[in-house]
């Protein structure tokens, strides 16, 4: 199984695209209908995020497996302005753009494994990983 | 992707056909506000049955939509969410805290039938 998507992420049409190709891939490998909604729910923030701060970047989506399970890795990155100070990026209700604050800290909580790197004016990028149980 | 808008009685009900984009959303939102004006109604369903996912963006313009409509005087009533969509959303963090939710479509207009008989 290597099956990988790539989304150029430009407008909010993309946002709807990654997010679809997300839950379909999830699907096909196994995952059930609440995770696969779980994992677009995910894309959706992380996606929308790279269109609000950076206008543009990738989000790209692929099975994994390991010994043991299968699951669904999700990295989006951008080249955009990179987020000043992370911890505060991950807390609830914080946002530098008028939004509910809820889309980093929530997309931490809808999977199983956050990465996130950024560094001022090179760029984020944010890995989750969602494994089948 | 344009949202349906049906008139019946006091009432105006969206239909939401397939996932929403962003601007799709604002669309909505200004579309609704300007009908509920326009039609004079008292209540208005929202139904989200055919969304795909609900996440923040989605959820903030839908409880916008209701607070603009209540200023107008009338009242909104989501009705649809699925059920992993609703986990979906609470795992996220969002409530819809202050919005009117039912079941489906029949549940939603009995909601509206009944406040709007006592209110009379």
């Amino acid at each position: 199984m290597n099956e990988k998507i790539r989304v150029p992420i430009h407008s909010d049409k993309d946002i709807v695209a990654a997010r679809q190709k997300g839950r379909t891939l999830a699907l096909s490998i196994g995952f059930s209908e609440t995770d696969s909604t779980l994992i677009a729910t995910a894309i959706s923030e992380l996606a929308r995020n790279i269109v609000t701060y950076a206008k543009k970047g990738e989000v790209e989506i692929r099975a994994e497996r390991n010994q043991v399970h299968i699951g669904i890795l999700v990295i989006a990155k951008d080249k955009g302005a990179g987020i000043a100070n992370i911890k505060q990026a991950l807390q609830d209700g914080f946002s530098t753009s008028g939004s509910l604050g809820l889309g980093l800290p929530g997309v931490k909580r809808l999977v199983d494994e956050f990465d996130i790197v950024s560094s001022k004016g090179k760029g984020t990028q944010v890995t989750i990983r969602k494994w089948k149980i | 992707m344009e949202v349906p808008v049906l008139k019946q009685g006091p009432f105006l009900i969206a239909t939401i056909q397939a996932a929403l984009t962003d601007d799709d959303l604002v669309h909505l939102r200004r579309a609704m506000v300007e009908k509920v004006v326009v039609s004079r109604s008292l209540g208005v369903i929202i139904d989200v049955t055919a969304l795909d996912i609900m996440d923040s963006f989605a959820s903030r313009t839908l409880r916008e939509i209701a607070q603009m409509i209540r200023l107008r005087g009338a009242e909104t009533v989501i009705v649809g969410i699925q059920p992993e969509v609703a986990f979906a959303m609470v795992q996220l963090g969002i409530t819809l805290e202050g919005v009117v939710t039912a079941l489906d479509l029949e549940e939603g207009l009995e909601y509206l039938n009944h406040r709007f008989k006592s209110n009379a």
